[in-house]
């Protein structure tokens, strides 16, 4: 009886043997000449999908022999990317969300430098951005679609009723508070069920604070969160997180706000609170029939220190290339070219870091200006949790989401939130 | 070993050729049967199974090893340990309940006319998806008494009892008014027979000024009396605070009292529509005016139901009103599966309702109730989905359950694969007996 137990194993073998030879067979793809297909993972969905289709088609009408594959993977898109890489089937070109998967890739040696690109882009983008693009000094990511996430929305009825204006200096900014909350408004709309809106209000105030070196030294974590330069931010932090008679529903209030709520508690026509302190993608939240500039409006995140006066925080999705081919290498020198850029910006909902976009290819006014400001920024920093290891700076629940949650119910600790975050980036970064 | 079992065997080592060549026909057959299960079973089950017991002893996503390392961290790491405290008080609260609430339900339903309709309802929820389940609830919970359902309720109550102010966020404009919405605000200096009093307020938006106020007017001082204004004192740029100033409202309808020297409330008089008021025929000596925490009694502000505190509670009541349906149809099923005449004859000896229903229905119904509560122990153990779709991101760690601490750590932006796994390989290890028990039950029943 024993010997024929080998029966039901081998079968099974065969099974997993055709299931990987299944696996790894077919997908090779070859493209020859500026005619050919690329394949594209990117983040974009909805209506971001259409404007970069519409992109796309601007691509074909230079080279029209070039087939365009294009899967939208929305928050999964890492997943994806790294799923299609490490099964050997990658796309030509991903676009990520995030730059640490990029740099990830690159030192992997998936991701394929794109050093062709470099003297279009350094014509177009602030070097910045092709530092943040570079591994080990070659370009390997390109940042086409990007965010000024030093913007402060404001409903303007109540700014009017409050006789309040928009504020250039911090002190000026926490007076204007001041002023909103005695004509019996709540001044700050705090999302603080989502971790990430805490982290980007930190992040403003330290690079404004502290500035950009302080700031790539704690970005890197050469400088631990217990150093002086963070209490004062955290300190600096409590002054608007600590005036919980300002934000609607007090401190479990905000706990319990998350991003869209706190959109709709603004950017309507039956405002909560004045202000909401995030990026220029806060009126893709809007539910109610507001219009801009009548209705809303924006200012700079106010400066702190003369010195970081025109300094702004941001993000941005990077393009990156997997298969080295020639369609892949056109659409990306294509991308790099302001005429791509202009081609998003006048169906709007976009902000281009590239110089040499028109002011006037944005056609909503407030888009105009957080995106000029994001290109022209004299000071420029990507924000700083996006490039952290993961568990530290971008987990539901955990790393510094939770710790700025933690602080934000209870702002008076400033040494107990240092100490937290300082041990929670240790374990991050260790090993 | 029974007899029957042994010749049931084909004869072994004797066998001639023609039957070793019939026995091999026949077990290729049985392979070929096998076969398509054991080929599922091994890629689905067992594979899996395996590597992951493989992956719970290796760091990260490396191959590299590291012992009992991840299984040392699942007991330290502050949030895998309130997820096993978590998933400990789901285990001890939830089957329990979901049995006796659906046992009551069978039983009532046994009893009353629109019992179908009634089970339908109960059962409704079994038809939702325990995500949307979630979603529902979260919004049943908001803090918000305009959002959440819950607060809506007691809030209703609430404010019955103690019904808000017209001034409910109002502050003191200067410091020369002290106390607090709490206690009230009384006007720091004394006054005598023909002074003035200025009470000036913040924080009131323009919607809540009634609608009879007209601009604020400077109070003049009465002979024999004190006199005042209660203002809104704010203009758009904020004004000068303590100032009646120039478009800026009376409050009128708010009470204002006189006390005496002691604090003894003398008079109350409500204020004009211009914000002043007037004591007449005062008695010489000090005075103070005040206005009293009524009109600043802040309407009901919620239960934070999704904050870090309640946040479990909160989960096991969603996840009961979306079980209490199926324990209640099964044991349904249970109850009209026992003979009549049993408990016939115990009523028929005299046993009251409830001795029927203690002695002779819950007995019989064991098996039934047994089934009921093991299903939900299992399904408790693994409870993930009403946890993720319920708790806010900032109360998620304060919710978080064994299911759900695998998943954020193997997947929800930690990516620690081989700790994922070690909690993985725990919650397996959690199970295992309580499916022995149900399959030793299978075992006895079959």
């Amino acid at each position: 009886m024993k010997h024929f137990r080998w029966y039901p194993l081998a079968l099974f073998a065969l099974g997993l043997a055709a299931l990987i030879a299944t696996g790894t067979a077919g997908g090779a793809r070859h493209a020859r000449g500026v005619s050919g297909s690329i394949s594209i993972i990117a983040k974009w969905t909805g209506d971001e999908q259409k404007s970069f289709l519409a992109v796309v088609a601007e691509f074909k009408k230079k080279n029209p022999n070039v087939d365009v594959k294009y899967t939208p993977g929305g928050d999964n898109t890492p997943q994806l990317v790294s799923t299609a890489v490490a099964g050997g089937n990658p796309p030509d070109i991903a676009v990520l969300p995030q730059p640490g998967l990029m740099r990830d890739l690159a030192k992997r040696g998936a991701a394929k430098p794109i050093t062709f690109a470099k003297p279009t882009l350094l014509k177009n983008e602030a070097s910045v951005w092709v530092n943040l693009g570079s591994v080990n000094g070659k370009l390997y990511g390109l940042f086409f679609k990007a965010a000024n996430k030093s913007t402060v929305w404001y409903n303007v009825k109540l700014f009017k009723d409050a006789g309040a204006k928009p504020a250039a200096t911090f002190s000026a900014f926490l007076k204007l508070a001041k002023t909103v909350k005695a004509s019996g408004a709540k001044a700050y709309a705090i999302a603080g069920a989502d971790g990430w809106t805490l982290t980007d209000l930190f992040e403003n105030i330290y690079l404004k604070q502290a500035g950009p070196k302080k700031y790539d030294l704690l970005t890197t974590h050469k400088i631990k969160w217990t150093d002086p330069s963070v209490k004062a931010a955290l300190r600096t932090m409590a002054k608007i997180l600590g005036d919980t008679d300002n934000i609607p529903g007090g401190k479990s209030g905000a706990l319990q706000t998350d991003f869209p709520t706190s959109v709709t508690q603004v950017l309507t026509d039956s405002p909560k609170a004045a202000m909401d302190i995030e990026g220029d993608f806060v009126p893709s939240d809007i539910k109610a029939n507001v219009s801009a500039i009548k209705d809303y409006n924006v200012f700079p995140f106010p400066s702190i220190k003369p010195s970081t006066r025109l300094s702004i925080m941001g993000g941005g999705d990077t393009v990156i290339m997997l298969k080295d081919n020639p369609a892949a290498r056109a659409l990306i020198s294509f991308l790099a070219t302001p005429q791509a850029a202009t081609v998003w910006a006048q169906r709007g909902g976009f902000s281009s870091p590239n110089k040499n976009v028109k002011p006037s290819a944005y056609k909503d006014p407030l888009n105009r200006k957080t995106a000029l400001a994001l290109a022209h920024a004299k000071i420029f920093r990507f924000d700083m949790s996006d490039l952290q290891p993961a568990a530290f700076g971008a987990t539901t629940g955990q790393g510094e989401w939770k710790l700025f949650q933690d602080f934000l119910s209870n702002p008076k600790d400033v040494n107990g939130a240092a100490a937290k975050l300082e041990a929670a980036a240790k374990k991050a970064y260790g090993k | 070993m029974n007899g029957a079992s042994v010749t049931a065997e084909p004869p072994g080592r004797a066998a001639p050729p023609v039957a070793r060549a019939g026995r091999l026909r026949k077990h290729a057959v049985a392979a070929a049967f096998l076969a398509p299960a054991v080929f599922f079973l091994g890629v689905w089950i067992i594979y899996p199974l395996a590597d992951t017991v493989r992956r719970s002893f290796l760091y990260r996503d490396t191959n590299r090893w590291i012992g009992l390392h991840n299984y040392k961290e699942l007991f330290t790491l502050g949030t895998i340990v309130t997820a096993i405290k978590n998933n400990a008080i789901w285990i001890g609260v939830v089957p329990a309940l979901v049995t006796a609430i659906g046992l009551i339900f069978a039983v009532l339903t046994e009893r009353i006319r629109w019992s179908v309709a009634f089970k339908t309802v109960v059962f409704m929820p079994m038809a939702i998806s325990l995500f949307a389940a979630g979603v529902i609830w979260r919004v049943m919970d908001q803090e918000d008494p305009h959002v959440g359902a819950l607060n809506a309720g007691i809030g209703a109550i609430h404010d019955a009892f103690s019904p808000p102010g017209p001034l409910p966020d109002a502050a003191a404009s200067t410091s020369n008014l002290t106390g607090s919405p709490q206690r009230g605000f009384v006007l720091h200096k004394p006054l005598h027979p023909g002074g003035v009093g200025l009470l000036g307020l913040t924080g009131i938006a323009t919607s809540e000024v009634p609608s009879t106020a007209v601009q604020a007017a400077s109070p003049k001082p009465v002979a024999n009396g004190i006199a005042g204004v209660v203002w809104r004192d704010f203009k758009p740029g904020g004004g000068k605070a303590g100032q009646v100033e120039q478009g800026e409202l009376g409050l009128p309808g708010v009470t204002v009292q006189l006390e005496n020297a002691t604090g003894r409330k003398v008079e109350s008089v409500k204020t004009d529509d211009n914000g002043t008021f007037s004591f007449v025929g005062v008695q010489g000596g000090e005075y103070r005016v005040a206005i009293g925490p009524k009109t600043f009694a802040k309407p009901f502000g919620g239960v934070a139901w999704l904050g870090p505190k309640l946040i479990t509670p909160a989960l096991i009541v969603a996840y009961i009103w979306v079980w209490a349906g199926f324990a209640m149809v099964v044991i349904a099923a249970g109850l009209a599966a026992i003979p009549r005449e049993v408990l016939e004859a115990g009523r028929t000896d005299g046993g009251t309702e409830w001795q029927v229903f203690r002695r002779v229905t819950v007995p019989l119904l064991a098996p039934v109730l047994s089934v009921v509560f093991i299903t939900m122990l299992i399904n408790v153990l693994k409870v993930f989905d009403i946890v993720l779709s319920v708790a806010p991101g900032s109360s998620q760690d304060d919710a978080n359950v064994i299911a759900l601490a695998m998943w954020r750590t193997s997947f929800g932006g930690v990516n620690d694969y081989g700790l994922g796994a070690a909690i993985a390989v725990f919650l397996f290890l959690l199970v295992i007996p309580v499916l022995a028990l149900n399959v030793r039950r299978f075992r006895r029943e079959g």
